[in-house]
């Protein structure tokens, strides 16, 4: 097989299944350290159980998300050597300071919190999770700053065979990294929000516990309308940054083939790759792609065939994800405009609940399908414009990353399953009964 | 001393004090079959270390960062050349990491049993992979000119390897032993003060044998014959070696774990400066050799990495020293009584 398409596949399900732990850990822990503090300030004992009940769920996905981490940092050294020798001036100097700045801080501080109980002072014990809580934060804050870099460099120059870097700032607070960051932050709080509130919601539904999980709920109902609206607001911001700096991906995303000012968004598509075309499409609203690029319904969108064929990102995969993405991004608001309204008569909404707890799965799907269409849609390059993925692969036998490929899917597929399973079990249990 | 020069000598410091931290928990790990007779005293070692493990593992990646960071091209080849041995450590700790967090969750025999396997493969096979690896970079990779190893991981299993990896592992028991005789009383504590003592005579044979096998093997004490002052880190690494034993004869544990922490980074920087200025040797031909020269990344990038290092590893002494203050002392039936405990 294809070492280029195995390596890939493989860094696809490592990133992919971290990421499944990343957002909950993002939110939950301030969701925490908030319920924690209320403690330790009010001494309401309530907000102790609420705090060792979400606790409990957190440190399982935590443990998850910390051990899945480990191995992207060092693949890029087994699977993209040529890439970790052009732009680990750059890129391994980000992840260097997250670990050292950031991931070492949340590392040591879990153990304390978990253990740290009987040792410290309710409120000391409450500012460790704030501080797990903005370590995890400023983590985030370094591995998208790297990421943003792939799909946007700047700040370098091309020097002895490698890009080098020529200024650090420029790296670290370009405009694509800081709209990324925002987006993928609040996209992470509407995770866990939404993780909160259909648990409490299957509580609800069964009557038990009722204060406890109502105010939970309520937590996650401010958590979730408030990042709803903002990420949908800040994404379209990061949609006119993305059609500027790489058009190609605007392109792919609404299988736009022809220039054209004007450009309409089609709501259903399946495109035709080889004959450069779509098969069907249909709801064509004029001039709302230029719109949605440019911020202007006469703006010029270049379409696909003015890229070079081999230039051209996987189309089928980025329109889905993004359709994905924002009918996804659409129905939270929804959910979650229905929920404010409805906040003081929870119990009398049972149908409500329920479409909450269905819900539960749906943010991880929005969230995964945003991270498939940045980097799908930023093929064929590993870093745009500078780098091909092709080229970035390290020169090893294709077999080796079989036999590990394998390995991911077998190891990862028990440790997805067993966590999952912990992870409802907690959920479902009822925090009265201890 | 060059940016590059200093460069070297932090990447040595940080795989030191990884193998220094995590070390005794893969002894702990190691030794979890054998020491612990039934699941109280088996918790008691899981939790001995409980607090402290995850932020020892930070090491590695800060290590694994740094390589990336300052040596581009040493992590590139270092990371690809060794894939599969790399892939079986990254798979070990997965699993370590999980049995640590989920044994403890459900109270069936089948469910421990396999988080019990996984704790002591999941220590045993990085201890003494990092062993065989770090030996065989001593000794030199077939690193051809266009920088592509073209080893096999069955190739690492030679005679020097396995040497490596004997040592580590003992430095690791041995380390781990001692920490565990600082944690527990009673039975458990004897019985971890004699595997100490136990384990000594061999460690010191292992360690004598790697010394005299890089003569044959490596180009290590090149360096050393140059500046013969450098045969100071030997001669401190044995001493400590045999400070740990009298210390452990007079129970003072603490002491003891001091110096079988220098033992090991004494070991560890034995072979660094041997390197210097190689950080991965070719053995086709010293013109292939991964300097610290030929892979370092810009200055711009060293200095500002320098800078980073200065403000922040210091902070992480300070609060990862904070951790083991707080939880200082033996752990105890309370500790484990405890939900959130391992």
């Amino acid at each position: 097989m294809d070492i280029v398409l195995l390596s890939r596949l493989q860094f696809a399900t490592a990133t992919m299944f971290h990421f499944l732990f990343v957002p909950l850990t993002l939110g939950l822990s301030i969701m925490i350290a908030i319920m924690e503090t209320r403690y330790a300030v009010t001494g309401d004992k309530i907000y102790l159980s609420m705090t060792k009940f979400w606790g409990k769920i957190f440190l399982i996905n935590f443990g998850l998300g910390i051990v899945t981490g480990i191995t992207l940092e060092f693949q890029f050294g087994t699977n993209w050597s040529r890439y970790s020798a052009f732009v680990g001036d750059i890129f391994g100097s980000l992840l260097a300071i997250e670990a050292t700045a950031a991931f070492f801080l949340e590392s040591t501080l879990i153990g304390i919190w978990i253990f740290g109980w009987r040792k410290l002072s309710p409120k000391a014990h409450a500012a460790v999770m704030w501080l797990i809580a903005g370590a995890s934060t400023l983590s985030a804050v370094w591995i998208i700053i790297a990421n943003s870099w792939m799909q946007h460099p700047v700040g370098y120059v091309l020097r002895n065979g490698r890009a080098e870097l020529s200024d650090f700032s420029a790296v670290v607070f370009q405009k694509f990294a800081v709209l990324q960051f925002l987006h993928t932050i609040s996209a992470a709080y509407i995770v866990s929000a939404f993780f909160v509130m259909g648990v409490s919601a299957y509580h609800l539904l069964k009557k038990q516990s009722i204060t406890f999980f109502t105010r939970s709920f309520k937590i996650g109902l401010i958590f979730g309308l408030i990042f709803s609206i903002f990420t949908a607001i800040e994404g379209d911001m990061h949609g006119v940054h993305v059609s500027e700096v790489q058009p190609a991906k605007l392109a792919a995303m609404e299988a736009h083939w022809e220039t054209a000012r004007r450009a309409p968004l089609t709501l259903f598509a399946i495109p035709d790759e080889k004959n450069e075309r779509n098969f069907v499409e249909f709801g064509a609203i004029p001039g709302l792609l230029s719109f949605l690029g440019y911020h202007d319904f006469n703006a010029e969108v270049k379409g696909l065939k003015d890229f070079p064929r081999e230039e051209r990102p996987p189309v089928l995969i980025s329109l889905f994800s993004f359709r994905t993405m924002v009918g996804l991004g659409t129905l939270f608001i929804l959910l979650t405009i229905i929920g404010w309204l409805r906040r003081n008569r929870l119990l009398e909404s049972p149908l409500y609940l329920k479409a909450m707890v269905l819900s539960i799965p749906l943010p991880y799907v929005a969230i995964e399908a945003g991270w498939v269409l940045a980097e799908v849609g930023r093929q064929p390059w590993i870093v745009y414009g500078l780098m091909k993925t092709s080229d970035a692969v390290s020169p090893i036998a294709s077999s080796q990353v079989l036999v590990s490929l394998i390995a991911f899917i077998l190891i990862y597929g028990l440790l997805g399953i067993t966590g999952f399973y912990l992870i409802i079990k907690n959920a479902v249990k009822n925090p009265a009964r201890g | 001393m060059d940016l590059q020069g200093i460069w070297f000598f932090l990447w040595g410091l940080l795989w030191a004090l990884f193998f220094m931290t995590d070390g005794f928990d893969f002894g702990i790990g190691i030794l979890y079959p054998f020491l612990g007779k039934n699941d109280f005293e088996k918790r008691i070692m899981i939790n001995s270390v409980g607090p402290l493990w995850n932020g020892n593992e930070v090491w590695l990646i800060t290590a694994g960062g740094v390589t990336f960071a300052a040596f581009p091209l040493a992590y590139a080849i270092m990371f690809s050349s060794l894939y599969s041995g790399l892939m079986l450590i990254l798979f070990a700790l997965i699993l370590r990491g999980v049995a640590f967090e989920f044994r403890g969750k459900i109270d069936k025999k089948i469910w421990r049993n396999f988080w019990d396997i996984s704790i002591f493969a999941g220590s045993l096979v990085p201890a003494v992979l990092f062993g065989i690896t770090f030996a065989n970079i001593f000794k030199g990779l077939p690193i051809e000119q266009s920088g592509v190893s073209s080893g096999s991981f069955f190739d690492l299993l030679n005679f020097y390897g396995i040497i490596g990896g004997l040592l580590f592992l003992l430095l690791f028991l041995f380390h781990g032993s001692v920490w565990l005789a600082i944690k527990t009383d009673g039975e458990l504590h004897e019985r971890s003060k004699s595997t100490a003592l136990v384990l000594w005579p061999f460690l010191l044979i292992i360690a004598l044998c790697f010394l005299g096998a890089s003569w044959f093997f490596t180009k290590l004490y090149d360096n050393y014959l140059a500046n013969p002052i450098l045969f100071f880190d030997i001669l401190l690494t044995v001493a400590a070696l045999f400070a740990a034993r009298f210390f452990i004869k007079n129970d003072d544990f603490f002491k003891a774990w001091f110096s079988s922490a220098i033992v090991i980074l004494g070991s560890v920087f034995f072979g660094i400066i041997g390197l210097y200025p190689n950080m991965l040797p070719s053995s086709i031909n010293t013109d292939f050799s991964v300097t610290a020269y030929n892979a370092a990344s810009s200055p711009l990038t060293l200095k500002i990495m320098l800078v980073v290092v200065i403000m922040f590893i210091p902070a992480v002494i300070a609060y990862q020293a904070w951790a083991y203050y707080i939880f200082r002392g033996k752990v105890t039936k309370e500790d484990l009584s405890y939900e959130e405990s391992y």
